[in-house]
């Protein structure tokens, strides 16, 4: 059993794992000469059986996704969303960095299999690096016929573009990905249709993530029911984690889920810094609702499991934070986040997000009233109704209610510490 | 001023990857912003021109997104505050580069100083960008340091990996080999928009 399919090469080989002649000499573009060697149904079957979940944040089943598209409409595309902006999160960095061919390979063939001949990489303006990395490899596998014209000799065509986004965390939602790839200022689409049946330019469009699809490759070398036969049901395939934080030692963790969050924290990551206790941490990225250790250490890091707690895997940004922390700050930090990123299309986002930023400012500021912790509440509860897990939409998409996401954590785990930082509040403790 | 024919002949580089012209609005106002040294009406009406849209159009899509700026200094040093950088002490940085430049987020003088959200640094924080090339582990003195190199030296362009080496710590991880690659300027130094060339 392997513990390490995406990372390996670069782990390995660290001097030249971005180039093509590194990822030949260790196996690249084999996977790629084995699908063209299958019906575009079969490597689609492959996909589906390895039951891999997208890694871009909602963990929709991939194979699911591509057996949406119409079968009779074309052009298709296929768009890689690489926009990754949710704070926490810099795992598709490194992938486009250190292994970019992977992902070549794995959009190759997917767009074969999808019968695509134009796929489009969405790169966040803020990372011109990877963009490179990225672009470099494009041109590589373009000059060694894995790429562009006559696909290594099948008569298929397939063309990819690098597109650099410029600045705007919304565009990571696949339809104002799709809309700013258009030429249109990146705001969500209200769904339905979902891109598979009217994405890019109206026609049928998958969106994936950068890391689901570097997977591909492998899925296709070894077969579905090999990477089906890693990790938990419901949680296949090893995952890349953003530990960052008050940990010890901070980076990407490629791993089988099913371990402790223990295992990941204080394990992996070293635990907390300066020998600090943990006193809580975001399992997934910003829009998660935090996890804190009396409840959740020893919990598995699944998705189902993570989902059933009450927060998600999201992105896989796990962010650490010691006892020494000031929620309400970290909480504001978060916040404001989304109050900036708010594309401002549905008023409960656009004025509560805002709205949430002002009140956390003046608890913090000390100017804050009593009143507050039951405003907090409110205001998140008018953004998303009965504050459930997963949460109610009111909104096109659901970057409204991420921002409730820090609120209800503080006051369901930190609601005293909050009252401590208002004069005249009374807290439990009291 | 109208674009020469170094950027009309770049213009129709980046627009033949698209199947749209209109597609290529975002590349094209990072062309326009890389000629003038900012976004200009001038460059939004080269841009309209050649993705057939209509100059209000193109103000529309370029308001949209942070990094069209109509005013930049000679570079742009960006400061993270989300979260896992705010954990690690991005407050004391972006304060430390308001306090060495005298400019406040937001504002422009020989350089322009921002406060911007996550740049996929996390594990690297804090994390400062100078033209969109990354620093990881920056330290309130270092990040003095930068900017005074930025103002005292008034370098040509920036690479990524020597701003690392001389002003950073923490890395998110191993970046493998440096790069020769650098920024000319505050747009992301990606062909064909503008950078030192060169490759590795
Ligand atoms: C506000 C918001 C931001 C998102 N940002 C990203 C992102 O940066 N990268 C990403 O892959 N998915 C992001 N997503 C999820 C995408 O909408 C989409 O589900 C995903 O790209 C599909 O790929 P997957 O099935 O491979 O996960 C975001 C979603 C929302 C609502
Ligand atoms: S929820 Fe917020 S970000 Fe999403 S579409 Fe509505 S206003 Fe825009
Ligand atoms: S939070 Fe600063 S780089 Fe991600």
């Amino acid at each position: 059993m392997t513990d390490s399919i995406l990372f390996a090469r670069m782990e390995a080989h660290p001097a030249d794992s971005h180039t093509l002649a590194r990822y030949e000499a260790t196996g690249g573009y084999a996977a790629l000469r084995k699908a063209l060697a299958m019906p575009p149904e079969e490597v689609i079957a492959e996909v589906k059986a390895s039951n891999i979940r997208g890694r871009g944040g909602a963990g929709f089943p991939t194979g699911v996704k591509w057996g949406f598209l119409p079968p009779d409409i074309r052009p298709r595309y296929l768009v890689v969303n690489a926009d990754e902006s949710e704070p926490g999160t810099f795992k598709d960095r490194q992938l486009l960095e250190r292994d970019p061919h992977q992902l070549v390979e794995g959009i190759v063939i997917s767009a074969y299999a999808l019968d695509v001949e134009h796929a489009f990489v969405y790169v966040r303006g803020e990372y011109p690096r990877p963009a490179r990395r990225l672009q470099r490899a494009v041109d590589e596998a373009r000059a060694a016929g894995y790429l562009g014209r006559d696909v290594l000799g099948t008569g298929r065509n397939i063309e990819i573009t690098v597109h650099l986004g410029a600045g705007a965390y919304i565009c990571g939602e696949e339809t104002a990905l799709l809309n700013s790839l258009e030429g249109k200022r990146g705001e969500p689409r209200i769904k339905p249709p979902f891109p598979a049946i009217a994405g890019l330019y109206a026609k049928p469009t998958i969106v994936n993530n950068v890391e689901t699809l570097s997977n591909v490759p492998w899925i296709v070398a070894n077969g579905g029911a090999a990477y089906d036969a890693i990790g938990p049901e419901g949680s296949r395939g090893t995952r890349l984690f953003s530990l960052s934080g008050h940990v010890e030692r901070p980076g990407n963790y490629e791993i089988v889920m099913g371990m402790s969050w223990r295992d990941l924290i204080f394990g992996l990551g070293g635990g907390i810094r300066s020998g600090k206790q943990l006193k809580c941490w975001i399992p997934g990225g910003a829009s998660a609702p935090w996890f804190v250790p009396a409840l959740h250490l020893d919990e598995p890091v699944t998705i189902d499991d993570t989902g059933r707690l009450g927060s998600m895997l999201g992105s896989g940004a796990v962010v650490v934070m010691d006892e020494t922390t000031n929620v309400v700050a970290a909480a504001l930090s978060v916040v404001r986040f989304f109050a900036h990123e708010s594309c401002g299309e549905c008023t409960p986002c656009r004025e509560g997000t805002s709205w949430l930023q002002r009140i956390l400012e003046r608890i913090l500021g000390g100017a804050g009233r009593p009143a507050d912790l039951d405003l907090l509440l409110d205001v998140s509860d008018n953004i998303s109704p009965g504050l459930r897990w997963p949460p109610a939409m009111t909104t096109i998409c659901p970057l409204g209610p991420s921002v409730v996401s820090p609120i209800t954590s503080i006051m369901s785990h930190f609601r005293d510490e909050v009252a401590a930082m208002i004069p005249g509040a009374v807290t439990a403790g009291v | 001023m109208s674009w020469d024919s170094d950027t009309r002949a770049r213009a129709e580089e980046i627009i033949v990857r698209y199947p749209q012209r209109r597609s290529a609005v975002m590349p094209l106002l990072y062309l326009a912003m890389a000629a003038d040294g900012k976004l200009t009406d001038e460059g939004m009406r080269e841009v309209a021109e050649h993705t057939g849209m209509t100059p209000a159009q193109v103000y529309s899509v370029a308001s949209f997104y942070s990094m069209y700026k109509r005013e930049l200094g000679e570079h742009l040093v960006s400061v993270c505050r989300s979260v896992s950088c705010h954990l690690l002490g991005g407050d004391d940085v972006l304060a430390a580069v308001v306090d060495e430049t005298g400019i406040r987020p937001g504002q422009t003088g020989a350089i322009t100083v921002e406060a911007v959200e996550c740049v996929g640094a996390c594990g690297g924080a804090p994390a400062v960008q100078v033209d969109y090339e990354l620093v990881e582990g920056v330290s309130p003195a270092q990040a003095r340091a930068l900017c005074r190199w930025l103002l005292d030296e008034r370098p040509g362009f920036v690479i990524g990996d020597d701003l690392q080496a001389r002003f950073g710590g923490q890395r998110s991880f191993d970046w493998g080999p440096a790069e020769p690659v650098g920024a000319l300027g505050p747009v992301p130094a990606f062909e064909p928009y503008g950078t030192t060339g060169g490759g590795a």
